[in-house]
């Protein structure tokens, strides 16, 4: 498959008081952003346990963007966007030792009136990924 | 009388510590030897694999397996074991999740093989000698030429679920003679729980049993990550308020904190508790939190003190997870070929 016809899926985890608000709001404000996202609104960053996000890795996402309010003091419960820098942080280390791309993965802080930086993350993100091609497919060990 | 149940054992990528938990039931293995018959055990026994192959399917009544699947003739002999089992168990941290030789999954089987008989300093290997599926051998004296054929390593270890159905799993790098002791209990009592449980242990994370946990504080806030080496712990007091990476509280308890009792923080052997889908990851999102700064350079400064976080976070679970080692890995080259001596 050439990386013309690649179309990565992309998962999103998005908290309910920024960035998925955002998301609304560029949809409302009719910004074109590409349909290979898969949005999933959860209540706070601090909440998305970083098992989450292997589970979408190993459920064949290309990418995965975790996105919240913007530290420190956006957050709807005061500490969860913190909690999901101090873990994210090291998450992308064990990524990396995992051999899986750093760029497959990005952390990012999106108010809720930041339609445009939701789009330019998500273009950002395709275009990165259309890059990288597809994640290394797992290996049939035993038949 | 009524025929005693018979009981296989067998070994697949061990380091003989499984087998070591076995002997240490001490005088209870008296009991254990006068209520069932061993049919098949290569560590203490000489059965062969015929003798398997001649039982009926499903007359064993349990087969414990321990150490993870790593070559082909593992896989064949699980298989077989399996038809023969009425319960297969999986013994042992190796076998239920990869344990520490599954940490070879972070690299090629060719990397693996290249530098256990090429780059380790000790090895003095000047032929080049390394396990090849066919092996052709000339002895001079008779005139003759050999083949030898050993069978494959797979590319990645793997957890013994991964290639045959499990029935229950016992935890720990080795189990304990208690846990095993319970184990062995439940089985000939019969009072089992529901398929792919946990036996012998707890499903109660190891500070719930752990003696130091009325000294662990309601929040714990860390500016420092210490290493076992480095600092000697105060006695009596929770390694994790500390600074020492104890992973007690997403690992299973059951153990009786034996690490913990001397005083060396528990590394995770019994693995995750039942609601965990991925240990290394839970691990992770418990550690980091704790982490007392708020922006990336703090964070990266205090993270850059544990120099290999996979072999903290995954050191007894990387082959069952959810990435289950290196994105990629690669089939081996080295071993497919065919090597003449002589």
């Amino acid at each position: 498959m050439s990386n013309e016809d690649f179309k990565p899926k992309i998962v999103v985890f998005a908290c309910n008081w920024c960035t998925y608000a955002a998301v609304d709001l560029a949809g409302t404000s009719r910004m074109q952003y590409p349909a290979n996202v898969r949005v999933i609104r959860v209540m706070c960053s601090g909440r998305v346990d970083p098992q989450f996000v292997l589970e979408a890795f190993h459920n064949g996402a290309d990418g995965v963007i975790v996105a919240g309010c913007h530290p420190p003091t956006d957050c709807h419960y005061i500490s969860g966007n913190i909690k999901a820098l101090r873990r994210y942080t090291l998450f992308k280390r064990l990524l990396k030792s995992l051999g899986i791309e750093e760029e497959r993965f990005r952390l990012e802080w999106i108010s809720a009136s930041e339609a445009s930086k939701w789009v330019k993350v998500v273009n950002e993100m395709v275009e990165t990924v259309k890059k990288l091609g597809p994640l290394k497919p797992k290996l049939e060990v035993v038949e | 009388m009524s025929e005693k149940p018979k009981v296989g054992w067998y070994w697949c990528a061990s380091c003989g510590g499984c087998e070591e938990s076995f002997v240490d039931l001490a005088e209870r293995l008296l009991t254990v030897f006068d209520a069932v018959d061993i049919v098949f055990c290569p560590v203490a026994m000489d059965f062969k694999k015929e003798d398997v192959e001649k039982l009926p399917d499903g007359s064993i009544t349990v087969t414990f397996i321990n150490g993870g699947i790593r070559l082909e003739e593992h896989v064949e002999m699980v298989k077989l074991l399996r038809r023969k089992s009425k319960i297969v168990i999986a013994y042992g941290a190796c076998s239920a999740w990869g344990g520490i030789p599954g940490l070879a999954n972070l690299y090629d089987l060719d990397e693996v093989l290249s530098r256990k008989y090429f780059e380790v300093p000790s090895i003095d290997n000047p032929d080049k000698v390394v396990p090849c599926k066919i092996t052709k051998v000339k002895l001079k004296e008779v005139d003759e030429e050999i083949e030898l054929e050993l069978p494959k390593a797979l590319p990645a270890l793997l957890p013994l679920d991964k290639v045959i159905e499990v029935d229950y799993y016992i935890p720990g790098c080795p189990p304990t003679p208690d846990v095993f002791w319970n184990a062995l209990e439940a089985l000939l009592k019969g009072e089992l729980p529901p398929k792919g449980s946990v036996l012998g242990a707890l499903n109660k994370s190891l500070c719930d049993e752990c003696p130091l946990n009325e000294t662990k504080p309601d929040k714990i806030l860390l500016k420092d990550l210490k290493r076992p080496h480095e600092v000697i712990p105060e006695e009596g007091k929770c390694l994790l308020a500390q600074g020492l990476l104890c992973l007690g509280p997403v690992t299973r308890g059951g153990c009786g904190a034996l690490c913990i009792k001397a005083n060396m923080p528990c590394t995770g052997c019994f693995g995750p508790l039942d609601n965990i889908i991925d240990y290394g990851g839970k691990a992770l999102s418990y550690i980091a939190s704790i982490i007392d700064f708020e922006d990336e350079p703090d964070l990266n400064k205090v993270y850059d003190k544990i120099p290999d976080w996979v072999g903290i976070l995954y050191r007894y679970y990387l082959p069952a997870s959810k990435i289950g080692g290196k994105a990629g890995l690669k089939k081996s080259k080295i071993q497919d070929r065919v090597v003449e001596y002589g």
